[in-house]
Formats: structure tokens, sequence, C-alpha cells
């Protein structure tokens, strides 16, 4: 299959490496990957912040760079969302909203896209180390991703995976809200990262590496313990 | 506590206080962590709980789509029993019904059951000011009324406070003796209470339900208090918003284990009343009059809003408060309104204005556990982003018109994207210097964590690297 990346900007630029372990899975489980030079962001960031006419210039762009693609994978449930759904209300009623529905009906997220789309669980990947994952909440609610990423990490040698206390529980990042109000994004952060030290896991790995940006930022400045984040096509590449 | 002019920063100085007060963010967190695990297992003896959801939202939707038919249905029923209906179309005209009543009947002593509506028309506040002696008898609000403080959860009144505390305030206000046992605490309000019973010549409710079918309105409590209140003063007065309406009795069946459940984890609670009208000939209790007040106050305004409409479905079970991560990090009393939490911050906008109070539908990571946990499926954290929108597109920050002009133009152009991202890493080799200062252009991020380092090529220009070895 051709498949088509939708690498988020903040991945782009600070965690490259997620989006280079995608391009290698997919490219070993013998599909062809695509990648549009022409992507900057969804458009997200002004989305939630109210300002929907920014948004919608930058998301239109998008529209038009994947209009051709035949499946489209994001490295990020929240982008994927963006997508998947928040698109869809952006072009409401709008002359792109059929493109809008058809960029919907082809984006996935990527442990949805590997479990759902391909049917694959073992990717063959072997990762020594105990492992909890951290559901992000746009995964989880707005696209109801839940087992697909787990499946995948059990299929994974040599990984151990422990449930967290209130996985489902918000890690408090948000976006904006995460600078705006930064003393509840904080205080959330704090929870979550007590959940996750708590499994006594050497590792915190999930879907968004948006939450894991906040989860990273928040141990490596508190945590009485070492535990690194990983997002899940990290630990999926490793062979 | 310090009193600071504009809503929103009352909101960031209270949410600074109360994130910083770990104990009772813990505390807070235990009782919801309780709440969770009794309220997953009532929900499991439902046949399906997402079945119920499907069926209250559309008993809702019927409902509050037709008020015009049903209210008025519920007034002819009611007042052919000898009840009394007032419509009120906001605060002001209430409190005057209530208060012109008390007057012409010579009422001295006033009993109140638990009411949110009175808390948001102000209601005790224009009683004692006009010298009239109010008691709430819910033991939570009792508590609260105590303290001089406003409800901290609008189906927890006290949640926030511990045992000691309860104990502290009892000896002090009522001259009891200190105790650690909450079944004496409940026993001293009791004594407190009953003598207020016997005495009261008004009793005031609010209602859960108005079933429109039979003219009747329903009250649930755990307490028994309601059920003093509204039969032993010669007056009961219930203040109800108008969208607690029901088109049938039947309805209930479902509407009061599902209130139940999602507001307390119950199956049941454990007093639910019916109440149709006054004492009628005959009978031998009950009150000589009963009025109805239905108060709008900009619930109209919210009807007319088509796509947050939803939000009149509410039956005010508390459910999206108890699963939200920032309620249970800065507590109910931060965001300064009647109604708390994450419904709270979708009608109060609606109901007290939209510039005041768009700052709490920013104040949310939208994580969207309150819609997962509504019981009749409000799309409430929907509604926080449509707030956003609406509040800029009534009137914009001119600094955030800045900042998304200016993504709008980078993100317009892949070139200066690309520049932008591969000169960020040169950018950040000063961010040393600056890094968690007030200079730190992060620095709300870096106070708090650490922020990541960008990385030394881009995904971007690894591909393109890649390609071109590739050919």
């Amino acid at each position: 299959m051709r498949v088509t990346l939708f690498i988020p900007c903040f991945i782009d630029s600070l965690y490259p490496k997620v989006a280079m372990s995608i391009v290698q899975i997919l490219e070993r489980l013998g599909h062809e990957v695509d990648y549009p030079e022409g992507q900057t962001c969804c458009g997200q960031p002004p989305f939630n912040s109210g300002y929907w006419d920014e948004a919608r210039e930058v998301a239109a762009r998008q529209l038009e760079i994947f209009r051709d693609a035949e499946v489209v994978v994001s490295a990020s449930g929240s982008c994927g969302a963006m997508f998947k759904k928040f698109y869809l209300e952006l072009f409401h009623g709008r002359p792109e909203e059929e493109a809008a529905r058809q960029l919907s009906a082809k984006t996935y997220e990527f442990s949805e896209f590997l479990v759902n789309k391909l049917g694959v669980r073992d990717v063959g990947a072997r990762f020594e180390g105990k492992v909890t994952f951290h559901d992000g909440c746009h995964g989880l609610r707005e696209l109801g991703t839940k087992q697909a990423p787990r499946e995948l990490l059990r299929a994974v040698k040599g990984l151990e995976l422990v449930e967290m206390g209130e996985a489902e529980s918000c890690c408090g990042f948000g976006g904006m809200f995460a600078v705006k109000y930064p003393q509840i994004s904080t205080a959330m952060a704090e929870v979550k990262c007590n959940s996750i030290v708590e499994t006594g896991v050497d590792y915190v790995v999930s879907n968004d590496s948006s939450c894991l940006m906040q989860i990273q930022g928040y141990l490596s400045r508190h945590s009485p313990r070492v535990v690194k984040s990983l997002h899940l096509a990290e630990v999926l590449a490793q062979q | 506590m310090i009193h600071l002019q504009e809503p929103q920063e009352q909101f960031q100085h209270d949410a600074d206080r109360t994130t910083a007060d770990e104990p009772r963010r813990a505390a807070v967190r235990k009782a919801l962590g309780n709440y969770q695990i009794a309220r997953g297992k009532t929900e499991n003896a439902f046949a399906s709980w997402q079945h119920a959801r499907d069926a209250a939202a559309t008993i809702k939707y019927e409902g509050v789509n037709h008020l015009d038919r049903y209210l008025r249905e519920f007034e002819e029923k009611f007042t052919a029993r000898g009840g009394k209906v007032f419509w009120a179309s906001n605060s002001a005209q209430a409190r005057e019904y209530i208060l012109n009543l008390a007057r012409e009947r010579g009422v001295k002593s006033i009993v109140k059951s638990k009411a949110m509506t009175s808390e948001e028309i102000h209601l005790n506040d224009a009683l004692e000011k006009d010298g009239y002696h109010v008691i709430e008898s819910d033991l939570g609000e009792f508590i609260q009324q105590l303290k001089h403080e406003p409800p901290y959860h609008f189906v927890f009144p006290c949640m926030h406070l511990k045992r000691d505390e309860i104990s502290a305030l009892f000896e002090r206000e009522l001259g009891s003796a200190k105790t650690d046992s909450p079944e004496e605490l409940t026993m001293i309000a009791r004594r407190v209470l009953r003598q207020h019973y016997i005495n009261a010549d008004m009793g005031i409710s609010g209602g859960n339900f108005i079933v429109a079918e039979t003219g009747m309105i329903s009250i649930t409590e755990n307490e028994g208090n309601a059920r003093l209140t509204t039969a032993l003063p010669k007056i009961h007065v219930a203040l109800i918003g108008i969208e607690k309406i029901v088109p049938r009795l039947a309805d209930l069946s479902l509407f009061l284990p599902m209130l139940a459940t999602a507001g307390t984890g119950q199956q049941l609670t454990c007093y639910n009343s019916m109440y149709g009208g006054p004492r009628l000939a005959g009978e031998i209790d009950g009150p000589e009059e009963f009025h109805v007040v239905l108060l709008d106050n900009h619930r109209t305004r919210l009807l007319a809003d088509a796509e947050q409409r939803d939000a009149l479905h509410c039956i005010r079970c508390g459910a999206c408060l108890n699963v939200c991560p920032i309620f249970k990090n800065i507590g109910g009393h931060a965001y300064g309104t009647t109604y708390q939490g994450p419904i709270g911050s979708v009608i109060t906008p609606h109901y007290r204005g939209l510039q005041d109070w768009k700052h709490l539908s920013g104040a949310s990571s939208l994580c969207g556990a309150c819609t997962e946990a509504c019981p009749v499926k409000i799309d409430i954290h929907h509604h926080l982003l449509q707030n956003r929108r609406n509040a800029v597109a009534e009137k914009k920050v001119w600094w955030e018109e800045l900042i998304w002009f200016g993504f709008r133009h980078l993100m317009k152009r892949p070139w200066a994207y690309k520049l932008a991202v591969r000169l960020a890493p040169v950018g950040q080799l000063f961010h040393p210097f600056v890094y968690g200062t007030e200079l730190d252009p992060v620095q709300s991020w870096t106070k708090t964590r650490d922020f990541p380092e960008a990385a030394p090529q881009s995904f971007h220009d690894w591909w393109r690297e890649r390609k071109g070895a590739r050919k």
C-alpha cells in the first residue's frame, strides 16, 4: 500500500525520530511511504484558540496537499483528530467540505492504521524494558483509540506492559492551555507523573508526542527516578 | 483572600493558590476516586448504560425543544390542584416574588433545602437583607452557610472539608464539643435543624425534575431534609430552572436511577418525592400554599443557540466535575461561578456574559472526560471550543490576533516554515542564558517543566537527504 505520512510540525522539528521510526516500520512491513514536503501544521493551535479563520487558511493547504493520497497516517492522535474530526467542523457548509470529508475518511492514527487497517499486531519488534502506556486524550476520546497501541506493545518481544492508575486521565498538555494556565497544567502533569512513577516502569510510551513533551518535561525536572518517554513508533522500530 | 476586579484575573490568582494546596487536592482526588469506583459498579447494573444515556438524551431533547408546550402543561395541571406558578424572567423577578410573598404572609423564619437556583439568584442575601432568618437544611449547605462560603461543588457542597475542620467550625459556631465521628457531627447539625423546621413558616426548595404530564415536581435527596422543609412550614416555594422539564412521569423511571448513579454512584438516592400541590381538604399534612417559581434567567438565551442548546439537558448530577482533571486540581471555588466545573464553564458565559467568562472555556485541556461521563450526552468539551470561537468572533484580543497572524503566514509558506525549523536549534543555543527567567519567551512552560531541545536535523531534512541519496 502507498502510505502518505502526515508529520505534525512539532514532531518534524522536535521529535524527528518518531517520524523516522514510522517510515522504518512501514517500509519493513513492505509498504511504500510517501511524505508530501509542502506540509506544515494542521492548524490546531489557532483552531483551539478560537481563531477559526486563521486555522482554516492553514488547514485548506493540507486538504490540497493530501488530496491525492490513498491513506494518510498521522504520527499524532491529536493532529490526526484534527484531520479526522475537526476539519469537518471547520469546513462545515463551505466549498471545501467534501475535500474535508474525504481526508477524514482516509486518515488514520498510526496505531489504528497498523492494527485496524493493516491487521498487523506483531511488527517484529524487540524492546527490553518495563513500559506503561499513556492514552492521549484526543486519540482516546475523539478517535476511540484504546486497544490498538496496547495490542502492538503486547506483541513486542522483551517488553513488559504495566497499566498505570487512572491511565485515561489527561496529562495536562492541552496545547496553548499549557502556557496560558501553567499552574493548572503543571498540577495535572504532577498527578499524571506520580501515576507513572508509581508503576515502577523505565519507560512511558504514548501515541502522542505532545503529551510526552509535557510528561517528559515534568519528569526530568521533578521525578526522583529516571523514567524515559518514548513514542510508540520508537518502541516498535527497535529490533 | 484577595479580590480582583476581573473574573479572569481572579481565576488565575485563585488557581495559583489552590493548585499549590497539595493536601487539599489529594483529599478531593481520593474522594472522587471512591466516587468513580462506586459509579462504575452502579453503571454496570444497567442493562446498557450507553443505551440509557441515549434514551435520556432523547427525552431531554424532546422536553427542551418543546419547553413552551410542556411548561404550560405543567402549569395547567399544577394550578388545577391549587398550586401557584410564577414565571420569572430574571433573578430580580424571582427574588421579588419570594420576598413579597414572605412580606405579605408575615413570614418570620425560613428553612431551605438544597437549591442551586437560589445560589444563582443570591436569594439568601436578599432575604437576609430584608430581615428574614434563612437556614440551610442540607447538611453540606448548612456547613457552607456556617462557613460563609458558597458551595464548593453543586452536588457535594462541602466535599473539600475534612472532619476536623467541620468539627472546629461547629465548635466555633454552635458551641458543640469536639468530635471525630461523622455520625456525631451529623447529630449536632440535626439537633440544630430540627428546631428550625418546627419554627419555620416558609420552606424553600429546588427541584430535580418538572413533570409536565402530571403537573408535579420531583425532588431527590439523601437526608430527608427536603421532605421536612417542604412539608412542615405552611408555605412551600420551589425555585426551579425551566430546563428541568421532562414530558412524562414514566421518564423518571430512567432519570431517578440515572441521576443517582451519575451523581453519587448510588442506585437510587434515599428519598425521592413527588410534589403535586398544597394540602387539599381532608389531607392531614402538607403546606397550605405551594408556589413554583419557574426561573428563566438567560436559559432561553442558551435555548436560542442551536449549537449549544443541549447544555439545557443538564440534570445537575455533577458527574462532569467529578471526572474533570481541572476541577480536581483547582477545586470548585476557583471557578467563581454558581455552577462549577465543565458544565459551568459552558453555561456561565451564556448566563453572565461571554467576554467576562470566556476564560473558563480556555482553562481546559479539552480532554473530553466530561463529555464521556455526561449521562445526558451533552457535548461539553466541544461547547468549550465553540465558546472560544464565539468569543473571538465577537471581540478579538490584539496580541492573540498578532500571534495567529504570524502563525498563519508562517504555516502557509513551507519555505518560511522550514527556515524557522532550521533556525530553531540555533536560537536554542541562547535559551540556557534566560531559561526559566522573565526574559524566557517560554517562561510559563520552563518555570515548572523542562523544554525539549530542537533536533539538529528535522524530519523534513532527513527525508530530503535520504531521497537524494536514493536517487
